[in-house]
């Protein structure tokens, strides 16, 4: 098991390595926040693809389909369609018409204090639960992966990861996080398709074997205690009527909603546009970005049923070992020790992308134009807010994922999307589209969907729920009532509500100024004249 | 500084390269974000409220509701392709009525 811990060493020694060579072009604002806007279009493509392709994606989806066959894949294709909202709507009008951030589009033409703070405040919340989610998960990781060496504990691995994020991007800026996430985009891609190859191996490389045994899939349900015969191909295991008493299809529609409009707002995603020269990267960087992470999301039909099939449900302990677990029943201990080291570093690379999106929001949308007026004529102090704010943020979750690691968290990331769908992404297009967008809008539809998609959660099954005494306290509802609200996504509710509040404002509170700037907004971000040009190096 | 004067702009909106610029970008894009909401969500529908239909096998044990899936990858990249197609000329569009600008109004959006 001692090889896992090399492996992920030598992952660290080489992104150490790029973020001192990174530390020292690391030259003015822009290079700190955007990379000197010098990434090419296959390599953003690859950093956006390892920023999203998080473990719960890799870990949890896998797991999900190995459990719940046909409905975990399900995840999957949300995960991908979803590319579309960015490409056709929002990448190359946010490169054209921004700096370093998505509050920069917004603040375009309404009233830039308000609308900053408001932004900034709904980045920083989505930027911190996402990543206490994903730290914890790194600890949890730890516990199942290197059970043999249990000098190793959860809190170290998570301060490990916490401390590592903060050296890259307070070093290195956004140079080395593109870095990190390329990296570690391929080692998941090769790792990814490696095992595929493996579990066709076994089936002698013939789909028709493949699918005949994942739709008769033989094995003891882990409740029942009774052998089953399943066909694993067949929907409704997670959300069908007889697993969720009629409410789990709503669930899906909700949860369909907040992937689709989600990951178009989801903070650390957006700055990714930055990065690159010009409006057009941004568009090649996507579509590279969708070959990629759709090749990945169709490789869990080999990982998940693969798993399924192979190792049968019944001895899949959690739904996040399942492709570990796989690794180690096909390639042996090398082979799972390096699938160990690949998500480690999937976490560290997810972590350190979503740092730098909170600290250059801080830092930019905040520190300098609300606090300063925009007036702050020295870049480098912005650097230097940024920096600090990646170690408090650094440390804020630590501290967080510490405290909170025994609660059951996997509302985060859930929290994390809707937040993303019912503030972010109703802002983002009513401000391309909508010529009586105002101030208020913006305010309302931030502050509103932020708020809806907090409370609906709070009393969703994802927090409220009467559990009997079996049940582990990381499995545990984190308030023993019946639920309130009957599904575990919110988005279906609270993007409506989003947008209705954005929509709602600008009519209440119409905004002359905003309605004159919109002409000037749209040539720019239809036309990119006047979109910020690339450092020369 | 990268803001150029601000009759560029409205000065560059009232062409009808522009306006047609504006068009055809919008006679792309709302369609096709429709179609594939409404593809995706034809997939989620389906498999809530028809899962028999859904189960049915039809290329050996692949049954409608994985193929269905699969074909989702395909739809997405297949409009990831002629979007990009569309975009590059929309790109010439936006590069002639820029040049014109510099050549005709004085106003240099140069920085």
């Amino acid at each position: 098991m001692t090889s896992a811990i090399w492996m992920f060493l030598a992952f660290v020694i080489a992104t150490l390595g790029i973020t001192i060579w990174a530390a020292k072009r690391n030259t003015g604002a822009s290079a700190y926040f955007a990379a000197g806007r010098s990434i090419t279009g296959w390599q953003n493509g690859l950093a956006v693809a390892g920023d999203y392709m998080s473990a719960a994606s890799f870990l949890g989806i896998s797991g999900m389909i190995a459990l719940y066959g046909f409905d975990g894949f399900m995840y999957s294709v949300g995960w991908l369609v979803a590319y579309l909202t960015v490409l056709l709507v929002v990448a190359e009008p946010l490169r054209n018409a921004g700096k370093y951030t998505m509050a920069d589009l917004l603040a375009y033409r309404l009233t830039p204090r308000p609308v900053r703070a408001m932004a900034s405040l709904s980045t920083i919340t989505v930027s911190t639960f996402y990543m206490v989610a994903q730290m914890i998960g790194a600890g949890a990781l730890v516990k199942l992966l290197l059970k043999d060496m249990p000098f190793i504990t959860t809190n170290m691995a998570i301060i490990g990861v916490g401390v590592l994020m903060v050296v890259y991007v307070v070093f290195g800026g956004m140079l080395a996080t593109t870095w990190v996430q390329i990296i570690k985009a391929i080692l998941l891609l090769t790792g990814t398709i490696f095992l595929s190859v493996l579990v066709m191996k076994e089936f002698g490389f013939s789909f028709e074997r493949f699918f005949d045994a994942i739709s008769h899939l033989t094995y003891t349900d882990p409740k029942t205690k009774l052998e089953v015969t399943r066909n694993f191909l067949d929907p409704g295991m997670k959300f069908g009527d007889a697993a969720t008493h009629g409410v789990g299809k709503w669930d899906l529609i909700s949860l369909g909603i907040a992937l689709l409009f989600g990951t178009a707002g989801l903070p650390h995603i957006l700055v990714r546009f930055y990065t690159v020269p010009d409006a057009k990267t941004a568009r090649v960087s996507v579509v590279w970005a969708m070959i990629i992470i759709g090749f990945f999301y169709i490789l869990t039909t080999f990982l998940g049923f693969g798993a399924a099939t192979l190792l049968k449900p019944d001895h899949i302990p959690t739904d996040n070992m399942a492709a570990p677990q796989l690794a180690d029943a096909l390639g042996g201990p090398l082979f799972f020790a390096f699938i160990s080291a690949v998500a480690f570093a999937t976490i560290l690379a997810v972590v350190a992308g979503l740092t730098i999106s909170a600290s250059a929001s801080f830092a930019h949308d905040f520190y300098s134009n609300v606090l300063h007026h925009g007036k702050e004529t020295d870049p480098n102090r912005e650097v230097r807010v940024a920096r600090i704010t990646a170690f408090v943020v650094g440390a804020v979750s630590i501290f967080l994922a510490i405290q909170l690691q025994s609660v059951n968290v996997a509302f985060l990331v859930g929290l994390a999307f809707a937040v993303a769908a019912s503030a972010n992404l109703p802002v983002i297009v009513l401000s391309i589209f909508w010529k009586r967008f105002s101030t208020t809008g913006a305010v309302a539809g931030l502050a509103v969907g932020l708020l809806a998609s907090i409370a609906l959660i709070l009393v969703s099954p994802s927090i409220m729920g009467i559990d009997g005494p079996e049940v582990l306290a990381s499995k545990r509802h984190l308030i023993q009532m019946n639920a309130i609200f009957p599904l575990n996504n919110p988005g279906i509710l609270s993007i409506p509500i989003g947008f209705l509040a954005a929509i709602l404002g600008s009519l209440l509170r119409p905004e002359p100024e905003a309605e004159a700037k919109f002409e000037e907004l749209q040539v720019r971000a239809q036309t990119g004249l006047g979109a910020e040009k690339a450092t020369a190096h | 500084m990268n803001t150029p004067a601000q009759d560029v702009w409205s000065s560059i909106a009232q062409t009808p390269q522009y306006q047609e610029l504006l068009r055809s970008k919008r006679a792309f894009i709302f369609p096709t974000s429709i179609f594939f909401i409404a593809y995706y969500f034809a997939l989620l529908v389906l498999v809530g409220w028809w899962p028999d239909l859904m189960k049915k096998p039809v290329l050996g044990p692949v049954n409608v509701a994985y193929l269905f899936a699969l074909s989702q990858f395909f739809m997405a990249w297949s409009i990831a392709f002629v979007y990009v197609r569309k975009a590059s000329e929309w790109d010439k569009q936006a590069k002639y009525i820029l040049d014109q600008q510099e050549l005709g109004g004085g106003i240099s959006a140069k920085h």
